[in-house]
């Protein structure tokens, strides 16, 4: 585990030099950060297409489309949708762009160092990510196409390959694989994050004047150095058992299409979804702290308050971190499993709520009295809050054992997650471009186009995933295809309707949002301040963009809390971090 | 905490010639010129530290997976264990005192003792992995593959899984004897450190897992 810095015994003096080592193997956590978020860009917009395909059938199942060869979509061809959607939408958007992404920009600025501890290391998990983005897009143009057992992969239908349907071969293969590759690359990725966290930070910053952002990016890499050795134990017993004939998850007396299953017994697909939930649930809590954070961090900027309550924040974030790794029996309440452990497990969840609601009602104090700046920024860590609230307040019902056995793999699910992972945390990231977009590229993004599209997603994602605790209440199943079997079904497809077509207006409200981030890498206003937010944190202390080695060789001193706003005797209404106690104005 | 402890004082080792200590309790190891800061040298501690936090929770699961499996009854047939599992213990609890032993002799300014015990640590190593095809040979012999019953499948497997760290445990020390350490930011006394302490993990893993295939077989 020996790892050492770029460069051998001379450091590196100045920047890299040639397209290559600047743009594509960059070792800058910058470019790395960056590369992520492109990443992930392509990603969500692949993630978007897919849903996009899906609602199209769920609004109108007997439809026939040219692209499906003039014929109609297959249950299979939709489940492999919904699988790859979910897959990529989790991992390669929700696990990337908030921590990686973001995370590895702004962390090394943030803490006062001049990088990562271990840029190689840095830009390795960005290429092995890579590398497993393209492995799973690889399951789309296998012979049988991509699997169809859904992001949470069940054995056995996980297990047994071809024989259980089309995608279930090649295709699920490969998913196998490029996650345990994406495992990798995220445990290099969390290891860098919090050796930098507890060693490279510059001389002041000391933990209790992170900013929020910090302490997040830091919980959550901790999650997931702790979750993704799990995650990959499981998808090498996955493969085993589809490729070397073991039994690991796969129980006796199978009968697949007719046929027994004779070489596979005593396994236990019980086995798979604790390995699988046990990650699974931190996976969630990766994919809301980062966005947690930013909502704080803008919160506090825009309403030009101190954030309420920081220590109780951090309490907060570190025990939803903790009790995230507590609580994945709640994924499993309908598997049979003992009432007391669905007990046990039902109060730990629970008990999650508490720290989310502290970090709300802190939100809400934040704002309380404060001087708001309604910026497009601002706009997005309030529908944030208002998201979470949403999404997480649904999580309270499923928690109870006796209400999940009916909702359990119905619509209240989807609608549950989707508001809280789709929808509320890229508001996060949403609120973090807007706000870093100044300081990445120079110039910002513009206001007008962006709130035109934060009110159309706003009201857009509502439309859309409010109406599904409605039909999950009228018993609508998950993972359908199609609501065409029965008439109890039947009734409700004027609903699916209804979520189809604000689904295809909420995304194509997001090509305003492309355009508005293309249009303004170019031709965005210039952001002449390097601090024109009037922010208190390190990275508005550089130039825009920042240089290679970030503070120009010379390390910053920090001499302030994070979010010293309207202080009392200052005659500014922010404080720098870095700004001496003597050249801080005082009032007249 | 890692903000108050002092960075060691690298004593003698290769390239470096007794250069002057890093100052203590700061986060930066006073590099100047300009160029991009290295880094504490405590902060290789703590990487190392977090990436055998990640290899516990990895051979975590996979032991959580034996219990579970094993407890299922339903066809858990018990491998017996080849013998030379004992003598590959034996050899690798040897490397660590033999690693031990290099560190000293690194430490004490004897470059040549370090080496050789160095390479005899390696050796061990190698001999260990070698031990482990004999016990995998074995096994096929007796019948006894991947997938003739759970409890040989988690043979291979933790005995492969175990096995890959140690190869990489086994290029660390590699890493350590061959690279050019006057031109590296730490130094090579601070390499060995790491490697050894990552070694004797290795080690108690592997006593952890005989362990368990041993009452659990």
């Amino acid at each position: 585990m020996v790892t050492h810095e770029n460069g051998g015994g001379h450091g590196q003096h100045q920047p890299p030099s040639g397209f290559i080592r600047k743009w594509i193997f960059s070792i800058d956590h910058k470019v790395i950060g960056v590369q992520y978020l492109l990443l992930a860009l392509f990603s969500v917009f692949v993630g978007m297409a897919l849903s996009l395909l899906m609602r199209l059938h769920l609004g109108w199942p007997t439809a026939k489309f040219a692209f499906f060869h003039g014929g109609q979509m297959t249950p299979e061809q939709y489940l492999a949708l919904m699988t790859m959607h979910g897959t990529i939408m989790v991992f390669m958007v929700l696990t990337t762009a908030p921590q990686s992404g973001f995370g590895n920009y702004f962390l090394p600025i943030q803490i006062g160092a001049a990088d990562m501890a271990f840029p190689v290391l840095n830009m390795l998990s960005f290429w092995t990510t890579f590398v497993s983005l393209v492995v799973m897009i690889c399951a789309f143009f296998v012979s049988g196409g991509a699997p169809i057992g859904g992001w949470t992969s069940y054995p056995p239908l996980s297990a047994l390959g071809e024989i259980v349907g089309p995608g279930q071969g090649g295709g699920e293969t490969l998913w196998i694989v490029g996650l345990a590759i994406f495992c990798g690359a995220s445990l290099m990725g969390a290891l860098n994050f919090i050796t930098t966290l507890i060693d490279l930070r510059a001389k002041g910053m000391t933990l209790g004047r992170l900013p929020l952002t910090c302490w997040t990016w830091f919980v959550t890499a901790i999650l997931g150095l702790l979750a993704f050795g799990v995650l990959l134990a499981a998808c090498i017993l996955l493969l085993l058992d589809r490729l070397a004939g073991t039994s690991f998850f796969i129980p006796g007396g199978l009968v697949v299409t007719d046929q027994v299953i004779t070489w596979h017994k005593g396994g236990s697909p019980l086995l798979w979804q604790h390995l699988f939930w046990f990650f699974g649930h931190p996976e969630v809590y990766i994919a809301i702290l980062p966005g947690m954070g930013v909502a704080s961090h803008l919160l506090s900027t825009f309403s030009r308050k101190p954030v309420f309550g920081y220590r109780a924040m951090v309490g907060a974030v570190c025990g939803i971190g903790f009790l995230g790794f507590c609580v994945w029996g709640h994924h499993m309440f309908i598997s049979g499993m003992s009432p007391y452990s669905a007990f046990a497990f039902s109060i730990l969840t629970m008990t999650i709520g508490v720290p989310s609601a502290i970090k709300t009602f802190n939100w809400l104090g934040t704002l309380w009295g404060g001087k708001i700046q309604f910026n497009c920024a601002m706009l997005y860590a309030l529908g944030f809050v208002s998201l979470f609230v949403s999404g997480g307040l649904s999580g309270l019902f499923l928690a109870q054992p006796a209400l999940d056995l009916y909702l359990h793999d119905g619509y209240f699910v989807v609608a549950h997650f989707h508001l809280i992972m789709g929808v509320a945390a890229i508001f996060g990231m949403f609120a973090g471009l807007y706000f870093w977009f100044p300081k990445m590229f120079g110039r910002f993004m513009n206001e007008g186009i962006g709130k035109v599209h934060f009110w159309l997603t706003f009201i857009g994602v509502y439309a859309i995933f409010m109406p599904m605790h409605f039909l999950g209440l009228a018993g609508n199943p998950r993972r359908y295809s199609e609501m065409t079997a029965g008439p109890f079904l039947q009734k409700l497809q004027p609903v699916h309707v209804f979520i189809s077509i604000a689904a295809f207006i909420t995304i194509g409200a997001q090509l305003i949002f492309l355009f508005n981030f293309i249009w303004s890498l170019f031709a965005g206003k210039e952001a002449k301040d390097e601090n024109p937010w009037h922010a208190t944190t390190l990275e508005w202390s550089i130039p825009s963009p920042p240089p290679h080695d970030n503070f120009g060789g010379v390390e910053p001193v920090v001499y302030h809390g994070p979010y010293e706003f309207s202080v009392p005797g200052a005659a500014d209404d922010f404080i720098p971090q870095h700004l001496a106690p003597e050249l801080v104005r005082k009032a007249q | 905490m890692p903000g108050t402890i002092v960075d060691d004082v690298e004593l003698i080792d290769a390239g470096h010639g007794g250069g002057t200590p890093p100052p203590a309790g700061g986060d930066d190891d006073g590099d100047s010129s300009g160029s991009r800061r290295p880094i504490p040298r405590r902060a290789y501690f703590t990487a190392l530290q977090l990436g055998l936090a990640a290899i516990v929770m990895f051979f975590m699961a996979l032991a959580s997976s034996y219990i579970v499996r094993k407890g299922l009854g339903v066809d858990w047939q018990s491998t017996p264990l080849p013998r030379v599992l004992w003598f590959n213990t034996a050899i690798l609890l040897a490397s660590s005192a033999t690693i031990v032993l290099a560190r000293k002799k690194l430490q004490s300014g004897e470059r040549e003792a370090f080496q050789s015990w160095w390479w005899v640590t390696t050796g061990l190593g190698l001999l260990f992995l070698a031990g482990q095809v004999i016990a995998w040979r074995q096994l096929a012999a007796a019948g006894m593959l991947l997938a003739t019953n759970p409890s040989s499948s988690f043979f291979y497997l933790l005995t492969a899984a175990h096995g890959a760290h140690l190869a990489g445990g086994i290029l660390a020390l590699f890493y350590v004897a061959f690279r050019p350490w006057s031109r590296s930011r730490i130094s090579q006394s601070t390499a060995a450190e790491l490697a050894s302490i990552y070694w004797h993990f290795m080690d108690g893993l592997w006593i952890f897992l005989f362990a368990l295939l041993t009452l659990g077989r």
